[in-house]
């Protein structure tokens, strides 16, 4: 091969993994880019906005769903779905309500995380053993888990006028929320278990291809199973969060909620065909989605376009995502 | 049907404007070169072979004229003209039809419906149900007898590409595509296909036959262009290349280097077998299959597709349940078995389809590799990266993985780099027993070459290597010893040292035959 093609092909071979590390910049962090463009656009548009008091809250307030789509990652990297978080959520908030009232407060919030890895392991061993499509098995026991949570209450609300109950959602150590601080230990704790932990290279493995994954010798029901309890366990957290912030218990909370962490996640680019994603996107999807919604807040805009933004917004990123597949 | 062409045409004499033509096509997927300068003629009525390692590109060749791939640069000329947009329904328009290697017809449709699909004779929106009718023509010309209602699921890979043919002739395709058509086809059935080629070819229509099997090409082709690394070496008559001159075109040396390995020395059968099996048998077909593997022994198998192969490696490894019979390791009783238990066991298994069952695509190489042992690279279930990478590196370094970067993503190599990285999943723990299902399907010379060098220093140091192949060449050329598979039964064993490739293809076919009669007369 002569000299001069060779350097013909590596020039040519530079401008090629230009344009491909071009593209692959954009799939992995579109969200990234696309919140930094909001953030200027309202800048301009308010004055309101960039103030440490506006960002501060809209993060505060979106703790408890950062905290489950950052849990969703896990499940759907794993090749899951799950429809029943927002069950859970409710079942944590009545059943923190409850236990703070009957037994102690401390007790409830810590009751709330662990009902809720408990009805996540209820929900991954209906998958494995019934061997059916989470997708299915969550949408049932959601409505059961909804059922419970109104047989729990009765029907009513549950107000809960206790000091004791309310630091972990409204109090701060410093200019920080604690509920913030939960959040990124939490975001934290699960990106080092998808990357650094044999469970997480577990879950890549069985949601990129199940078969290989068995072939392997690793017990894939288990691994689902824990996906699923940690996402319960996620959904319970963010539900003490919740409860603690409004202190009041209702059995109609979190609803819709499992349907928003799964658009963050989609929106921060994790492949719904599993085996692909991270949580940090996930996080960034739910910070997204705040934006806009505090955007029409504080613009005033008509709410109808807030609807319909977001769904392009997740249409533009599932386009975005699907687009590293093409041949 | 407008496919009567000059008979003067015909036999690929080189008259005549070029069907298809490529220059100077050149196409990259994400940034990595896989065709440069691409300059191929494809004349009427001939059958044009494309041969090369994989990785070397032909399939992407194939891909491009039928349109399921876009070039980066090049002009591509059919019937003459320049083509800008061109996607599969495109290619179908002009006359190219494509077949794959993994079929693509819809099972729950019959033939004559999967034959048809979307050019159904319809009033009104109404469907016309005349398929069958239609069907009969094509079927006529190409002298295929298969019943139109039949479901294509239920069809034999060979009767499923005979669909797919009636599909492109039902569209009128004057060039057709096909790639590794002969991949799944038992010898006879190849045989038939060809025979059909010859046919197509009389009339009139051009092949474009890509393929593995230098036979089958040499046999059938009328011109073959050979390719490597992207590039187009040559293109030549048939009549004027030998299997040697093909296969030292393709990996630029000579065939010598390309025989089998040195066979490992006689294992001692003396002492306890490393693996026993006795009057095994599953619900996936086997009957009491009983088998011996000692160390330092290699052992074949050799069947035919269906044949019950597979379905051994997957009952001793534990991936399919037993209903009756014994597996002993080293004299152990090994009755509760799971790929988990088999893998701690230190028994490994490199399944048939290293993309479905062996190969985690959306992650890298490294994970992949140490998928199975990555207990032994944790510490409190965290992954020690460090020691990881340097197990994954050594792996890499062994079996000669390109490229040679343990963060490589292992979707965009060749499949026989690919394969290198499921051998090496395997061996990373030095397993007594390593089951290899088709270790060389689909991969370049290099590579197979690669990997039956593995497979005798595997034996020599002291595993056992039970070795599945269609290639009964292979198994003659490897093993010490092997085991006649068919209908779920060994039916016999044998020395490859004391028999020929011919008499065990023999058996095999006869068996098949004899079990043919049996089930039509029961």
């Amino acid at each position: 091969m002569s000299s001069s093609r060779t350097s013909v092909e590596q020039g040519a071979r530079r401008g090629r993994i230009t344009a491909a590390g071009v593209a692959r910049f954009f799939q992995t962090y579109a969200v990234a880019v696309m919140i930094v463009a909001l953030i200027i656009l309202l800048s301009f548009l308010s004055d309101s906005f960039l103030t440490v008091q506006n960002l501060i809250n809209i993060l505060n307030q979106n703790t408890p769903l950062a905290i489950m789509a950052a849990a969703m990652t896990l499940v759907i990297i794993c090749g899951g779905f799950d429809l029943s978080v927002g069950a859970i959520f409710a079942v944590g908030s009545v059943a923190a309500a409850a236990i703070a009232l009957a037994v102690d407060p401390l007790a409830g919030l810590i009751a709330a995380p662990l009902i809720g890895a408990g009805l996540g392991f209820v929900n991954g061993v209906t998958i494995v053993t019934l061997n059916i499509h989470s997708f299915l098995a969550t949408l049932a026991m959601g409505l059961v888990y909804r059922g419970i949570a109104i047989l729990i209450t009765g029907g009513t609300l549950v107000p809960v006028r206790l000091e004791a109950f309310t630091w972990l959602g409204r109090d701060r150590i410093g200019p920080i929320y604690i509920a913030v601080i939960v959040m990124v230990a939490f975001a934290v704790l699960l990106t080092v278990v998808l990357n650094r932990s044999t469970l997480g290279r577990r879950i890549f493995a069985v949601g990129g291809n199940e078969e290989a994954a068995i072939l392997s010798g690793i017990r894939t029901r288990r691994v689902k199973i824990i996906a699923f309890s940690i996402n319960g366990f996620a959904a319970g957290l963010a539900a003490a969060i919740a409860v603690s912030r409004i202190s009041l218990g209702q059995a109609t909370a979190g609803m819709g909620m499992e349907l928003e962490a799964i658009a963050a996640v989609i929106i921060g680019g994790t492949s719904i065909y599993g085996g692909q994603g991270a949580v940090w996107r996930s996080v960034a999807g739910v910070i997204m989605l705040a934006l806009v919604n505090n955007g029409f807040n504080i613009l005033n805009a008509d709410p109808f376009y807030k609807d319909l933004t977001t769904g392009l917004i997740i249409v533009a990123a599932v386009a975005i995502s699907a687009s590293g597949r093409k041949r | 049907m407008q496919t009567a062409r000059p008979e003067q045409e015909a036999g690929g004499n080189g008259a005549g404007e070029p069907f298809v033509r490529l220059v100077g096509i050149c196409k990259s997927f994400s940034g990595v070169s896989v065709l440069r300068d691409i300059d191929v003629e494809f004349l009427p009525g001939e059958i044009h072979g494309l041969v090369g390692e994989n990785g070397a590109g032909k399939s992407t060749v194939g891909k491009i004229v039928g349109g399921y791939y876009s070039r980066s640069a090049g002009d591509l000329f059919a019937f003459g003209e320049p083509v800008d947009s061109w996607d599969p329904p495109a290619a179908l328009r002009r006359g190219i039809a494509m077949m794959h290697q993994e079929l693509q017809l819809v099972p729950a449709l019959s033939v004559a419906e999967n034959v048809f699909l979307g050019i159904e004779n319809s009033v009104g929106g109404l469907l016309r149900d005349d398929e069958n009718e239609r069907l009969a023509d094509i079927a006529a010309f190409a002298g295929f007898d298969l019943d139109p209602d039949a479901l294509a699921g239920t069809l034999s890979i060979a009767d499923q590409q005979k669909v797919e043919i009636m599909r492109a002739l039902a569209r009128d395709a004057r060039v057709i595509v096909m790639d590794e058509p002969t991949s799944s086809l038992t010898h006879d059935e190849a045989e038939r296909l060809h025979a059909v080629m010859r046919k197509l070819r009389a009339r009139g229509h051009t092949i474009i036959y890509v393929s593995h099997f230098l036979d089958h090409v040499l046999d059938v082709c009328d011109r073959v262009t050979v390719m490597r690394d992207g590039a187009v070496i040559r293109t030549a008559e048939a009549s004027n290349e030998t299997k040697a001159t093909l296969v030292a075109a393709m990996i630029g040396r000579s065939a010598a280097e390309v025989a089998y390995p040195d066979l490992p020395p006689e294992p001692d059968r003396s002492g306890t077998p490393l693996l026993s099996v006795r009057n095994l048998s599953t619900e996936t077909g086997l009957l009491d299959v009983s088998l011996d593997l000692f160390p330092g022994e290699i052992v074949g198998l050799v069947g035919l597709i269906g044949s019950g192969r597979t379905e051994i490696a997957r009952a001793i490894f534990g991936a399919d349940a037993a209903t009756s019979g014994q597996v002993r390791i080293e004299g152990m009783d090994y009755q509760l078995r799971s790929p988990r238990e088999s893998v701690a066991r230190g028994i490994a298994m490199v399944p048939e389809d290293r993309r479905r069952q062996g190969l985690v695509l959306t992650q890298p190489v490294r994970p992949n590799m140490t998928l199975p042992h990555l207990d032994t690279f944790s510490t409190l279930g965290l992954v020690r990266g460090k020691g990881e990478k340097a197990h994954a590196k050594r792996l890499i370094e062994y079996l000669g993985v390109h490229p040679a970067d343990v963060d490589g993503q292992v979707i965009n190599y060749s499949g026989g780099n690919q394969q290198k990285v499921v051998l090496g999943k395997w061996i990373m723990s030095d397993p007594k027993i390593v089951i290899l299902d088709e270790p060389s399907r689909g991969v370049d010379i290099g590579a197979r070459r690669r990997i039956h060098e593995f497979i005798g220093e595997t034996a020599r140091r002291g595993a056992g290597v039970l070795v599945i192949s269609s290639e009964i060449e292979e198994i003659t050329g490897l093993a010490h010893r092997a085991y006649m598979v068919s209908d779920g039964r060994i039916i016999d064993e044998f020395r490859p040292s004391e028999t020929s490739v011919d008499d065990v293809m023999w058996r095999l076919f006869h068996e098949q035959g004899n079990e043919g009669t049996a089930r039509k007369a029961s």
